[in-house]
């Protein structure tokens, strides 16, 4: 009897793979085998408590218990500490909501990760999915764009542009055929929320797209998805085959008369393709080279069509937001920030993982409550927040609440949610440096400021560092920034100096010469 | 004899690449899923196939070219047996990667965008695999690896 199993979890996602979590499943089965034990197996996702990983759960009377981090060889000694029957081991670390770190978050676009299998309809229906959907498709396309505008969702890919105003753009703009794109070139490194939901909750982003499509009048949409997450290809790819099949996509969405399709589309490798416009020249098939914006996506997109272009934790919020309504939503977070934050803890982090909670704690809470300081236990002497193009920000502004508005005034970026810990072994030079040299890797071309002005930079910074002329060159370096600031066409030429003057302005003692 | 059955392993491939291109032509924007497919393929976007894809979806050969080399990822020569993908971003950094990348060049005798005298492993960099709480990382083929040291690279590249 399937019902006599035990369920044990063991997570099929990147992080805890890496670690070691296939090698860990496969021992659980042998072990199981072996002792006459009648285990079920659930290769869930992850829930985003990545020092814990491999985490494996233990589901007792409905509750489960977590034991973390497991390697292969200690699954033995799971079994003979009897952990199917809640017997102690050293790595038990209790009922796993209870845990700390995901009991003190607001785990709403998060809901079910790592709790699902993903590949599972059922599992996502039994917790909550699809019932946004199921609203969506009983109101008109106004209400919709009303619900997600009132609810204060804004573009959670780093822009923070406010969602329905985007959607109802394209509502209103003229087309026959109109698109909803998913930028899922999560290039940005210190973040992963994106790579995480597509492989632990997949449902919940084609939920999301199908109720855009649905709001604005788009029949098709595509996942523009980056070909380094080749798990999270494979799984999306299985999740809209299964929606597919059961009447989730198609012609006829949960008996509506309304069509909506959906398809992947792997990039290859190119940071700038993660800028929309870059992103849709990308799915046209052509080089991934910046467009002059106006006109805006929303108006002229995808082959000229009005199209959404909504980064994936921001698709993925909608579902919730239709389920439980705008005021839900809207009551966390602070100031014009509504909603949760998906703040990814990386680098040099004692405890790395996602935390999503409202906007408006600070910095130090999140870095140091749930990130408990650095890996290396040195003191943290820079934590770079936004990715690539995000200013590194010195420990006198770690009191900096996370919220959009408070992170602009600091000349620093939330972006993408991602924070990036080092500690004081850091030679922030070298990471002033990286900025442009990774700008002239990634520059698409065709903006000189960009093209050129990233090239020239790491020569000034070379120049500087071995001291030649140094006084002379950082005034240049700092009007070269200010010419990439200020002319560059979009966001890569534009934000790359960004790193570079903060280190200036908080860490000028390593920018000199040695 | 060599030159006539080199002749004959062009045609065929030449005929797999229409076939290929062929496939996806009538998808919205095919070229991307097309160089994909062509490299999953080959293991890389052979010369002679930027012909055949710019005849079956009526571009310039020059168009073809210019998408190719525009990304990254796509490859005109033939890989190793097996890629290896090192993170260099900066959450990498933050835990050690420049080290691992001097290691790992210096282990391997080359540099990036190389391939082992051998033909087993060739050296891309990446930025970012998304796994930034489990720095340095690096993927082999198509899995991901974290906490990546010197000694466990060592290991892995003597697994494999």
């Amino acid at each position: 009897m399937a019902e006599d199993r035990v369920k044990v979890f063991v997570p099929r996602e990147t992080a805890a793979r890496s670690l070691g979590s296939e090698d860990v499943a496969l021992a659980i089965e042998q072990v199981a085998l072996e002792r006459g034990e009648s285990v079920a197996l659930v290769r869930n996702g992850s829930r985003g408590l990545f020092w814990l990983e491999p985490l494996v759960e233990v589901e007792i009377d409905g509750v489960r218990h977590a034991f973390g981090p497991i390697s292969a060889d200690e699954v033995n000694s799971l079994f003979e500490a009897g952990f199917l029957d809640g017997g102690n081991h050293p790595k038990g670390l209790g009922p796993t909501e209870e845990l700390p770190y995901l009991a003190e978050q607001n785990r709403l676009t998060f809901a079910r990760a790592g709790i699902t299998d993903p590949l599972s309809l059922d599992s996502y229906r039994v917790h909550g999915g699809y019932e946004g959907l199921e609203k969506a498709v009983k109101l008109d396309c106004e209400a919709i764009v009303d619900i997600v505008t009132e609810s204060g969702l804004r573009g959670r890919g780093g822009a923070a542009f406010p969602t329905g105003i985007k959607w109802r753009t394209v509502l209103t703009a003229d087309g026959e055929q109109k698109y909803v794109t998913c930028n899922a070139d999560e290039g940005d490194s210190g973040t992963f929320a994106d790579r995480l939901v597509m492989e632990s909750d997949p449902f919940v982003l084609i939920e999301g797209m199908t109720i855009a499509g649905i709001a604005v009048g788009a029949t098709e949409g595509y996942i523009y998805l980056r070909t380094e997450y080749p798990l999270a290809i494979e799984i999306m790819n299985q999740a809209i085959k299964l929606a597919e099949s059961a009447g989730y996509l198609g012609v006829d969405v949960m008996g509506s008369g309304k069509t909506f399709c959906l398809e992947v589309r792997e990039a290859a490798g190119a940071y700038i393709c993660g800028e929309e416009t870059s992103m849709l020249e990308s799915l046209e098939g052509k080089r991934g080279v910046i467009r002059y914006r106006p006109p805006l996506p929303a108006i002229k997109g995808f082959f000229g069509a009005p199209t959404i272009v909504n980064n994936v934790i921001t698709l993925s919020s909608v579902p919730i937001i239709l389920a439980r309504g705008a005021q839900y939503y809207k009551d966390y977070g602070s100031g014009r920030s509504r909603g949760t934050l998906t703040a990814q803890l990386a680098g040099n982090v004692k405890r790395g993982g996602l935390v999503e909670i409202g906007f408006g704690k600070t910095l130090r809470e999140i870095v140091e409550g749930f990130g408990g300081g650095t890996a290396t236990g040195r003191p943290i002497r820079a934590i770079q927040a936004g990715g690539p193009l995000g200013a590194y920000v010195h420990p006198s502004q770690f009191d900096t609440p996370l919220d959009y508005e408070a992170f602009a005034e600091l000349g620093a970026m939330i972006g993408h949610g991602g924070l990036v810990v080092f500690d004081d072994t850091v030679d922030m030079g070298e990471q002033a440096r990286f900025a442009m040299e990774f700008c002239s890797i990634e520059s698409c071309g065709k903006c000189t400021p960009c093209r050129i002005g990233s090239i020239r930079g790491v020569e000034v910074i070379d120049r500087i560092l071995s001291g030649v002329d140094e006084s002379a060159n950082l005034v240049l370096l700092r009007e070269l920034c200010d010419t990439m600031v200020a002319g560059s066409l979009c966001a890569l030429g534009g934000m790359a100096p960004f790193p570079v003057l903060s280190v200036m302005d908080h860490f000028p003692e390593d920018l000199q010469a040695r | 004899m060599s030159d006539q059955s080199s002749g004959n392993a062009q045609d065929s491939d030449a005929a797999l690449v229409r076939k290929i291109a062929e496939k996806y032509v009538s998808q919205l924007g095919p070229l991307l899923p097309i160089l994909h497919a062509i490299q999953d393929q080959f293991g890389f976007i052979p010369t002679s196939a930027v012909p055949v894809i710019a005849e079956v979806l009526n571009l310039s050969r020059a168009e073809i070219h210019g998408v190719i080399t525009f990304y990254h990822f796509f490859r005109e020569t033939a890989p190793g047996k097996q890629t290896l993908y090192l993170c260099r971003a900066e959450a990498c950094q933050a835990m050690g990667a420049r080290k691992l990348e001097r290691h790992a060049k210096e282990k391997l005798g080359v540099d990036y965008h190389e391939t082992t005298s051998d033909g087993r492993f060739s050296l891309e960099p990446v930025y970012c695999l998304g796994n930034c709480a489990c720095s340095p990382a690096l993927m082999i083929d198509d899995f991901v690896y974290g906490r990546v040291t010197p000694e466990r690279f060592d290991s892995l590249v003597d697994e494999v």
